[in-house]
């Protein structure tokens, strides 16, 4: 670790609507910050790669890979993980979705496969089968083999454009 | 009482109903708790300073730069661990003439593969540990490198291990009838050679552990990513000199396992053995560089395969020459040939034929130890049976459908034992067949294929029948002298407020154990199953088993619950007999009521039972049981392992420019016998198939000849993502297995079992009429072009 990664700096940002300020290491990543300072531990690390998926978090309205993105260059921002997602009901549809159509086996891909896919249905059209598998093609998930989740991504964007007419 | 499981609508009819997973809302909300998201007081964080080279001599260590690191308090190099943590050599006595070196936690004088671990660095952060680990300088003396299978036995290959006088680690031929005439009097015969690649199992979660010793108390909590609890507890107390009673294994929520974690891990024992000597929680989560170097790596067979059948396309015999490169050890403590032998007990599994012979030659080399992964050997068997079996059929000019039917055991012949010498209970090929053909529509396909090539697409259509070995008896391991459960147990009893809590020596994954053991609890009771609390992978709380692997939680786990669930039925209703002054056999429990087993009339709720029994138990007669407590245990005794049979079948189009494969569907049908929660199942089914396909396509670990791994990336080892996997359709035929009351087999590893054998067939049907056929997984553009003849540099 060279000593510019030792500096220290200071960020002020909200996470899942709650204000934040910390002062944390110039290297260190988004997702270890939520994970080890503020005890968010709903988004996993796995590959630290940007690969997987599994550290995928929101970021000023974004999905982004938690573990590309520096704490640092979080100042300012507004951050959601799956904690909050939860607490303000804002993707209970489509976890009940994921829940009914088992679209997850051991659960270590489902917190960013939500953000991820949330990201596609905030868009809000009905995406097609093939458009949400594109959509999830940067999630990693090794049990469910997919289909199940792509079932319970399009149930609720079907569910959502229903109660959009009605 | 035996459950009338054919009657749907009888009362508290759980099983063969998909009902919620109770752990599943936790995970979908983030609360889940991996290893990983455990912190304990005063915990420390380990990283490995690992091998960079195959095969080295270790010379000096400098340690200083590392114990500079600021954060670092403690530095461990082999030679440290061997005073408290005794090495361990993976043999069992069933595979006469297995032969393996002693393993150490961290390599003493010889680094034998490229990410063994060398030099443990303990700190005060991860970034810390891993940043000191970085700086830890070995000098490694290069010695020669063993890559290549085909040669490590040769005689100017250098013997890795020159204590055991040659590569060979073990070897086993089976015979049985006369071979060698079959193929000489055959009508045709039709050979081939076949390539599976080495694979790992990239689960989502790296490996994970992290150990905690209490000295005053003498005992050792590991939180460990398991899929053997009782095992690991087994391994640690016996290599860390602790009492076996002292030492508890908790499993948690686990991101993934396929039988990547069920295996022993020298960087995990070391995690343990630093833990003891530090007297402080150590945590140790691989990355991704590491799990691609320490993960045990899989499939890397090489195999001559033939076949000969008759005129009608009987099959007359095959023979098998398998050989398999497995690292530097054979891996603790199920060995790293089981794979191997594995093949021998598979090939030919669906087929009834006399003549068959197959040998297996398991060789050591300088790469990652291999052993077992989700199907074991079977990817692999099933690739060469049902490439030969296609392959046949092409030369005689016979569907690949029909050849199947001719030489598949007929669904009333069994019992049989195959020529493999395994033993089938009861296998249901042709029904399997019937509905996979209706299912898929296979004319029609036919025809779409026939229209597509008219206009220049190259579609094909393969299908691989399979056999899988499930719910294994001491058979497995046991009989060879290893520590590792057969049986399996549940405890289940129920508390003042009428609830049930069961505890189980079966593990969850993800493949959905707790939703399974509450709804057979919930039956076997009769309760709900949202009454049902479910509680596994604690040694010092669940009764002792052998976890999840070979697929045995079900069948084994599932059956051991059902058996204490019933046993508790019968104590609760021996109670409200004497409390209601009735018969017990008049009464049944229903819905958490017990009533009048013919009128179902409702006598009393259990909470009311369970106020009586706790709080005013005088008001019962003295000498009345009133343990609303029983456990009972299971194991299979009459078959060795109660297989299962499926069949699976691909439409895909191969780009005869680019060589790129396009998967269009896929079809499976298994009888995995009683389906106890019809969506897990199904569910099992699908993500063991996309991970055959990952074989099948992509999966391929790289190394150079120096030994050295060359795509430990996610971004370069390629793993199936969501926008090339096809969907799926599956169904079942059940056959359930007479073992047991419940009648379930496995399900976990069937997709994966036959997915790579049905692509390679359907691609090979693709381009059977360009005369181009490939046999080497995975079957790259690359490969695909080569066949065809369109690159050949
Ligand atoms: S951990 Fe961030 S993409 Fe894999
Ligand atoms: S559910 Fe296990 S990786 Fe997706």
């Amino acid at each position: 670790m060279t000593e510019m990664f030792r500096d220290k700096i200071d960020v002020s940002l909200t996470v899942n609507g709650e204000p934040v300020e910390a002062r944390v290491p110039a290297g260190q990543h988004m997702i270890d910050f939520l994970r080890l300072e503020l005890g968010l531990t709903g988004a996993h690390v796995s590959c630290e790669h940007g690969v997987c998926g599994a550290c995928t978090i929101r970021v000023d309205g974004d999905a982004v890979r938690g573990c590309l993105m520096l704490a640092a260059q979080a100042d300012g921002a507004e951050v959601w993980t799956v904690e909050g997602l939860t607490d303000t009901n804002a993707i209970s549809d489509l976890q009940d979705a994921f829940v009914a159509r088992n679209a997850l086996q051991c659960g270590f891909c489902t917190p960013g496969m939500l953000v991820a896919a949330e990201e596609l249905l905030s868009k809000g059209d009905v995406p097609s089968r093939a458009e949400i598998r594109e959509h999830l093609s940067g999630n990693y998930c090794r049990c469910t083999g997919y289909e199940a989740i792509i079932d319970a991504v399009e149930s609720v964007a079907q569910g959502r454009a229903g109660k959009g007419k009605t | 009482m035996t459950i009338p499981f054919s009657n749907p609508d009888r009362p508290n009819s759980y099983i063969g109903k998909t009902v919620p997973r109770p752990n599943a809302a936790k995970l979908v909300q983030g609360r889940g708790r991996y290893v990983d998201d455990i912190v304990l007081p005063r915990m420390l964080h380990v990283a490995f300073s690992r091998s960079p080279v195959a095969h080295a001599k270790i010379g000096e260590i400098d340690l200083d730069e590392a114990k500079a690191v600021k954060g670092v308090l403690r530095v461990f190099t082999g030679k440290d661990l061997t005073e408290v943590c005794t090495p361990w050599v993976a043999v069992l006595a069933h595979l006469k003439g297995l032969k393996s070196p002693p393993e150490h936690a961290l390599a003493v004088d010889r680094a034998c593969w490229v990410g063994e671990p060398v030099v443990a660095v303990v700190a005060t952060t991860r970034a810390a540990a891993e940043e000191a680990a970085s700086v830890v300088m070995v000098d490694y003396e290069d010695l020669p490198v063993v890559t290549e299978t085909m040669t490590a036995l040769d005689k100017d290959t250098p013997v890795i291990h020159p204590e055991l006088g040659d590569n060979l680690a073990f070897r086993r031929l089976h015979e049985e009838g006369d071979v060698d005439a079959a193929f000489e009097s055959a009508h045709k015969v039709v050979s081939a050679s076949f390539r599976t690649a080495r694979h790992t199992g990239v689960t989502l979660e790296p490996r994970s552990i992290l150990v905690d010793w209490n000295p005053a108390e003498g005992q050792m909590t590991a939180y460990h990513a398991t899929q053997a609890p009782h095992m690991m507890q087994t391994v640690l107390a016996k290599h860390l000199d602790i009492p076996e009673s002292r030492v508890r294994v908790i499993c948690g929520d686990v991101g993934g396992s396929y039988g990547i974690k069920v295996h022993v891990y020298p960087d995990e024992v070391a995690t343990a053995a630093i833990a003891k000597v530090m007297g402080r929680p150590v945590k140790f989560i691989a990355d991704r560089l590491e799990s691609y170097t320490t993960d045990i790596h899989a499939r890397d067979h090489e195999i001559e395969a033939r076949i000969a059948v008759d005129a009608d396309g009987k099959i007359l015999a095959m023979d098998v020459d398998d050989w398999t490169g497995i690292g530097p050890y054979s891996v603790y403590p199920r060995t790293s040939a089981i794979e191997g032998n594995q093949v021998v007990n598979l090939c030919g599994g669906p087929y009834d034929f006399a003549n068959y012979r197959a040998q297996t030659t398991v060789v050591f080399q300088n790469k990652t130890p291999t052993c077992q992964y989700r199907a074991v050997g079977h990817p692999i068997a099933v690739a060469i049976t049902e490439g030969l079996v296609d392959m046949a059929a092409a030369a005689i000019g016979m569907d690949p459908v029909e050849i199947r039917r001719r030489n598949m055991y007929a669904d009333d012949a069994y019992p049989v034992t195959s020529p493999a010498k395994m033993k089938f209970e009861g296998l249901s090929h042709h029904a399997s067949m019937d509905k996979l053909i209706e299912m898929m529509d296979y004319d029609s396909l036919r025809a779409d294929q026939a229209e597509a090539r008219k206009q220049g697409k190259y579609r094909g259509i393969g299908i691989a029948s399979f056999i899988e070995l499930t719910n294994p008896s001491p058979f497995m391991y046991g009989i060879g002298g290893a520590r590792i459960s057969a049986q399996d147990g549940c405890t289940v009893r129920m508390d003042p407020d009428g609830s049930v809590v069961a505890l189980s020596g079966v593990t969850e994954q993800g493949q959905g154990t707790e939703a399974m053991l509450s709804q057979v609890v919930a039956e076997g009771v009769g309760v709900k199953p949202s009454n049902v609390r479910v509680i596994t992978g604690d040694t010092q709380v669940t009764p002792y088993g052998g976890g999840t692997w070979a697929s045995r939680g079900a069948g084994i786990g599932g059956e051991a619950a059902l058996q204490a669930a019933r046993a508790l039925r019968d104590s609760i209703l021996e109670v409200a007999a004497a409390m209601l002054q009735a018969e017990a056999s008049k009464l049944d429990i229903r819905d958490g009521q017990v009533v009048d087993a013919d009128t179902g009339e409702e006598r009393m709720p259990l909470e009311e039972l369970g106020r009586i029994v706790y709080f005013r138990g005088d008001t019962l007669p003295k000498d009345l049981p009133r343990e609303l407590v029983q456990t009972r245990h299971f194991i299979t005794m009459e078959y060795p392992f109660a297989f299962t049979n499926g069949v699976q079948a691909s439409y895909l189009e191969v780009d005869t420019d680019t060589g790129v494969v396009t998967l269009l569907k896929h079809w499976c049908v298994e009888d995995c016998g009683r389906v106890i929660n019809p969506q897990l199942v199904d569910e099992q089914i699908r993500g063991g198939i996309v991970q055959g396909l990952g074989g099948a396509l992509y999966e391929e670990i790289h190394y150079d000849e120096d030994g050295q791994l060359l795509n430990g990336s996610m971004a370069d080892y390629l793993v199936p993502m969501a926008a090339e996997m096809p969907d799926m359709q599956v169904a079942h035929v059940e056959t359930p297995t007479k073992e047991s009351e419940l009648g379930a087999k496995g399900a976990g590893e069937a997709g994966t079992a036959g997915a790579p054998a049905a692509v390679m067939n359907a691609i090979n049907d693709a381009l059977r009429p360009l005369g181009a056929q490939v046999t080497e997984m995975p079957f790259t553009p690359e490969r695909i072009l080569r066949a065809l003849g369109k690159i050949d540099d």
